[in-house]
């Protein structure tokens, strides 16, 4: 399983704790855990990434194991340690804002 | 027993403030999606407890919302807003061309016998339509698609429609308000559109009576007189007598005529409310006193309705979709402002007194009226 961190405002949304485990195919990608997180919890589709462009939100980041991975390619494959779900992967909101 | 339910939209969260017939005492409930904008909330003129709401952030896009028993409880609805086929350009504010862009909905008006049926107003202006509680959307592309699209230009808030009014006798006609493009009519439900601008002037464009590129605020219509409105515009108060074929000025005395918000009363066509901000340069009242200023003879002579309001040192700002009036009798007028005030007055603006003093930013008011 593949584990997920949301930031505060989509755990709301979606209607979830902190943390969230899906089901990723391999190869496990930013791209196949965000199509993944979205078809599980369909209210979170279009707050991460744009519905049209599919492009990641400015304000949001992805991080992996300890890594930004935000500006990789989305068919980028991330570590074992994602996929195995020994480690989360990070979806990170912009600490700004008044 | 009559009521009255009071929807609010701030920047952070929406609020439900209702009250019976009196309107002297107020239960508070909110923040609704703690945290975040709330653009704009409006319930079914068919089905009450059905409203709608928008909720946008630059973090999470647009979310949508609908509540199926009065505000209580929400579920949230489809976001997916496409512009329909080649979504072309729209000119920037430096002057060149802009991809048409998504950004948010400021604007829901709900149809007015079909809880299921919605209309959005969005930014990059286009008009948006829903026939099945919200779920998905579709775009009508008449209106942006009728010719003088490329010339829109965004106003300081975004190219935003903002405005939408409903003919309650004639299901074909409807207008619409967009910043910084101007006013259109359909009378094809929505077929067709054209600009109806004529009559108004904006001395900040290089051709100030253009047909299109005038920074309309706001539009209102009382259902009994569907061929009379009356705008806000940057500067000016207008009002046209034959659903915008032509419009002239009535400003009239008011200390300042620019401004957001522009409201007729419930039960007398010619009754009208706006409240004077100083300018487009210093976006609070006049002097720092709260001021909303009542014409009963549908413009020109304009009378300042200050009982309850401060007179002093008060410098928030009232947007343009942040007033509303309730159909009881005698009518109530509603207004939030920027420092977080919700007033109501319950006898058509003699006296005033604050619902809530403390919410955050109010973005907009919208006001059902309970049997």
């Amino acid at each position: 399983m593949i584990r997920v961190v949301l930031p505060y405002h989509l755990r709301n949304l979606a209607g979830v704790g902190k943390e969230v485990s899906l089901e990723v195919e391999p190869p496990v990608t930013a791209r196949s855990i965000v199509d993944s997180l979205e078809a599980a919890y369909p209210a979170l589709r279009g707050t991460i990434r744009d519905q049209t462009s599919l492009e990641r939100r400015p304000l949001l980041r992805y991080f992996a194991c300890g890594e930004d991975v935000s500006h990789r390619p989305d068919d980028e494959v991330l570590p074992a340690a994602i996929a195995d779900g020994r480690e989360a992967f990070l979806i990170i909101g912009a600490i700004a804002g008044g | 027993m009559s009521g009255v339910r009071v929807l609010v939209g701030t920047v952070k969260g929406a609020f439900v403030l209702t009250s019976d017939g009196k309107r002297k005492e107020w239960k508070v409930e909110g923040p609704h999606f703690g945290g975040l904008e709330i653009y704009h909330l409006k319930g079914s003129p068919a089905d009450p407890n059905r409203i709608y709401a928008s909720q946008s952030s630059d973090w999470f896009g647009q979310v949508m919302h609908r509540s199926n028993d009065g505000g209580k409880t929400w579920d949230t609805v489809g976001n997916e807003f496409a512009y329909d086929g080649d979504a072309g350009t729209h000119q920037w504010y430096d002057g060149t061309p802009h991809p048409w862009e998504f950004k948010r909905v400021w604007h829901l008006e709900p149809s007015l016998t079909d809880p299921d049926h919605v209309l959005a107003g969005v930014e990059d202006a286009a008009l948006f339509e829903s026939k099945d509680g919200g779920q998905t959307w579709q775009e009508r592309p008449g209106l942006r698609g009728h010719g003088s699209g490329p010339n829109w230009a965004p106003g300081a808030g975004g190219l935003c429609l903002h405005t939408i009014l409903l003919d309650p006798t004639n299901d074909d006609r409807m207008y619409i308000a967009i910043s910084a493009a101007g006013t259109f009519r359909t009378d094809d439900g929505g077929k067709t559109w054209r600009p109806i601008n004529k009559g108004l002037v904006s001395e900040f464009m290089p051709e100030p009576t253009a047909e299109v590129g005038h920074c309309v605020h706001r539009i209102a219509m009382h259902p009994s007189a569907p061929e009379v409105l009356y705008m806000q515009k940057h500067w000016d108060v207008m009002r046209t007598d034959n659903g915008g074929e032509e419009w002239h000025e009535i400003s009239g005395d008011l200390p300042s005529d620019f401004g957001f918000v522009v409201d007729v009363h419930a039960h007398e066509p010619e009754t009208v409310y706006v409240i004077p901000i100083k300018s487009d340069s210093e976006h609070y009242p006049p002097e720092g006193k709260l001021r909303v200023y009542r014409s009963r003879s549908g413009g020109n002579e304009w009378e300042a309705l200050t009982k309850g309001l401060p007179q002093k040192d008060c410098y928030h700002n009232v947007l343009r979709d942040a007033m509303d009036v309730d159909n009881l009798d005698p009518c109530g007028v509603y207004f939030g402002t920027t420092g977080g005030q919700v007033y109501v007055s319950a006898d058509s603006g003699d006296n005033w007194s604050p619902i809530v003093s403390d919410l955050p930013r109010v973005l907009s008011v919208e006001v059902q009226s309970l049997s």
